[in-house]
């Protein structure tokens, strides 16, 4: 099977490209890129005008199966990823079971294979039941097809099983992605501690439960040589907490999520739930901090957190809706219009950041379109503007970003050489 | 003149004309309770729920008198914590209401937000009776029409709220309406029961009562919860006794015209001294009277609401 992507701007960071190219694709790999591929009765994808880049890859989403199909499933998820440009995702392991043993891991894989249209690479669980007492099996999860190593939301208090995870991570050079949150500080907690929890009457999170954790692993990490991945930061602190390590040479990387970029803790007023993530959404002065943090290069990667939750589960009281917003399908555009746009960084430097950079953290063999590479790519039109609408593929519409404004869309996703999605379809 | 939502959710969201209307209609609701007949007919025919997920006696008394004494139909609803959990959705308790064809709701509930998001289901007028530790508008205001029926006005007043300001929605309505009014508002309780931000608010924060006691006209004391002594936000009662108590040596330096104001229910030996609660100065059983006057006038206002309700 053969396909060629014709007339697109090539943006592919991992090699500097950023021009005009024809794409072959053939038996799920680039086979070829040129100025001009003279056609021979391939399929064809009229790229002109718009844009060819690497498909895009989330480490960072939340599949819900096993246990909680009525939020989200492999399938749905893949085909929300897919809307969003994604052809690969990492998905978190706070399932019902959690994925802390080879068979959970092996559930994903199949079940992904089988119904998913796009690769899901699984991360598995530090400790047993994400309990934070006992190491899980990791070197047989790694065997089996791990990614990393996540507690996800339950962050491992214990700092010496801690260490213990980031020196026995070693061995398998898997990164440990840590949520970083002291769960006494934040106990209670339902958004960002400050003016506006004061206001509602909302017991709030302050930013030191993340920056503490923030500085624990990362002095851990030193401890150990050990690999850390810091999920989703939010305050001017992180930033500052993580620059300070990189340049002291250890071994960090981090991402942030487009919410935390794109909206403060006021998109909390009137209790909107939707506007209910953890970690909360900060101020202001955070979200300028996690731009320069994402200009400079602090923050490697953006994840979209993704983190289906039903409309009945979020129409309760603040306190009692869970936290969460769905992202995957928001993602580009609240890069295109908030990074791109605002001049934060060009386009090639956010696409990095959704494509390598993730796949560097992750030792995967993706994220460019080098000659005989998978042949993941995403297709994008970066100039219209439209209104977020409810009309999500994920099964939940969870987001705050319904009604805003935003540009860009992606215009078709292949994975494997397979056109996934073409025109929202 | 009118009020411009359909519902009460807190005094943030009042403009000053709008709470001295609430306040200017009290006054002939409360000179009703002198007459032998205490009631009038405005609401007759309209239908009051009271639904109450938090145990108290005084602000459900209270609302389900002023319903009574406007002739309205109440119906009280309390809902255990426990089967919060199990039961259904506010949501669905909200749609319920609707079809029973409440014209107003009023809810008290453990949790910020909780009036907001049943005035957002329901057509009829909701009424915060006290949502977590966000508002309690009803109390702000009774608390405003007492201090303006003793001063003649509340601009320039000093009013020190004292105790808990953490996770009282008392002191946050007081502090919205109080502000809107005119008064200069001072917070006063343990470090770890102020927080940070409420500075923001336009108040002063102040760690010792006696030093600020001698400028005050109002002195609004707090219920403290013994609970918080378990989650290390102080060490023990007595000692919050100790610094904190409003006593009669405590108001040793205070003007003459001070009033002393609590919400109830009074500890009586802890946050307020029994000779404090129940000397001249002190207004708090005329709090209980005006509260009753205070949401008759809500009900009436919000009533001209309630009767555009298109079912």
């Amino acid at each position: 099977m053969k396909l060629i992507i014709k007339g697109g701007r090539v943006i592919d960071p991992a090699n500097g490209t950023d021009k005009k190219l024809d794409i072959l694709v053939e038996n799920g790999k680039v086979v070829k890129k040129s100025s001009n591929i003279d056609l021979n009765g391939e399929k064809v994808i009229d790229a002109a005008n718009l844009i060819v880049t690497p498909g895009f890859i989330d480490m960072h989403t939340h599949l819900r199966e096993p246990g909680r199909e009525d939020k989200e499933t492999i399938a749905s998820g893949t085909r929300s990823a897919a809307r969003g440009g994604f052809t690969t995702i990492c998905c978190m392991p706070n399932t019902q079971p959690p994925v802390d043993s080879i068979a959970g891991v092996k559930f994903i894989l199949v079940t992904a294979a089988q119904e998913g249209i796009i690769n899901v690479f699984p991360v598995g669980c530090i400790t047993k039941g994400r309990e934070g007492k006992e190491l899980a099996e990791i070197g047989k999860m790694n065997n089996a097809g791990i990614v990393g190593i996540s507690d996800d939301g339950s962050p491992v208090m214990n700092a010496q099983i801690m260490r213990h995870a980031l020196e026995y991570t070693k061995m398998f050079d898997i990164p440990v992605l840590a949520h970083c949150e002291d769960l006494n500080l934040s106990a209670g907690g339902v958004m960002n501690e400050g003016f506006m929890s004061t206001v509602l009457g909302l017991k709030g999170i302050p930013r030191q439960a993340e920056e503490t954790m923030v500085s624990r692993d990362i002095e851990l990490t030193e401890l150990t040589g050990g690999k850390i991945h810091i999920q989703h930061i939010t305050t001017l602190n992180s930033v500052e907490i993580i620059r300070q390590a990189k340049r002291k040479k250890i071994k960090v990387s981090c991402e942030t999520c487009p919410q935390y970029f794109s909206l403060s803790d006021e998109a909390v007023r009137g209790y909107n739930t939707s506007a209910k993530v953890n970690p909360p959404l900060r101020t202001d002065k955070d979200i300028k901090a996690i731009k320069k943090g994402i200009a400079d290069g602090t923050i490697d990667c953006i994840a979209s957190d993704h983190a289906p939750h039903t409309d009945v589960e979020k129409a309760q009281e603040f306190d009692a809706a869970p936290f969460g917003t769905i992202g995957l399908e928001t993602m580009f555009p609240l890069i295109m219009t908030n990074l791109v746009d605002k001049k934060v960084l060009t386009l090639s430097r956010a696409i990095a950041k959704i494509t390598i950079n993730p796949a560097r953290v992750l030792g995967l063999n993706k994220g460019t379109l080098s000659k005989g590479a998978d042949a993941d790519i995403a297709i994008i039109n970066p100039k219209p503007v439209s209104t977020v609408t409810g009309d999500f593929v994920s099964l939940s519409k969870n987001s705050p970003f319904i009604g805003m404004k935003l540009k860009g869309s992606i215009v078709a996703t292949i994975a494997g050489g397979k056109v996934v999605m073409q025109d929202g379809r | 003149m009118e009020l411009k939502s359909k519902d009460l959710l807190g005094l943030e969201y009042l403009s000053r004309k709008e709470i001295q209307l609430i306040l200017d209609t009290t006054i002939p609701f409360k000179n009703l309770f002198t007459r032998s007949v205490k009631k009038v007919p405005p609401l007759r025919g309209k239908t009051v729920v009271i639904l109450f997920y938090e145990p108290s006696t005084r602000t459900r008394a209270s609302f389900e008198l002023a319903a009574k004494r406007l002739n309205a139909d109440t119906l009280n609803i309390t809902v255990s914590s426990s089967s919060v959990v199990k039961g259904e959705s506010l949501i669905d308790t909200g749609k319920t209401l609707e079809a029973m064809k409440a014209d107003f709701v009023v809810i008290r509930h453990g949790m910020a937000g909780a009036a907001h998001l049943l005035a957002r289901t329901v057509k009829a007028s909701v009424i915060n009776a006290g949502d977590g530790s966000h508002e309690h508008p009803t109390q702000g205001l009774l608390d405003m029409f007492t201090m303006r029926e003793k001063f003649g006005s509340i601009s320039g007043l000093k009013v020190a709220i004292v105790g808990d300001i953490l996770h009282s929605r008392v002191a946050r309505s007081n502090i919205w309406g109080l502000n809107k009014m005119g008064a200069k508002v001072y917070v006063v309780g343990p470090s770890t029961l102020i927080p940070k931000f409420i500075e923001d608010l336009n108040v002063t924060v102040c760690y010792n009562l006696k030093e600020i006691i001698g400028e005050l006209d109002v002195v609004n004391i707090l219920r403290i919860q013994k609970e918080r002594t378990v989650e290390s936000l102080f060490p023990s009662l007595h000692e919050y006794h100790k610094i904190f108590g409003v006593t009669e040596e405590m108001l040793g330096k205070s003007k003459k015209s001070l009033l002393i104001m609590h919400p109830g229910p009074m500890n009586r030996g802890i946050e307020i001294s029994s000779v404090v609660a129940d000397s001249e100065r002190s207004v708090i059983t005329e709090q209980v009277t005006n509260g009753i006057a205070v949401r008759m006038s809500i009900l009436y206002l919000l009533g001209g609401k309630a009767s555009e309700i298109n079912y």
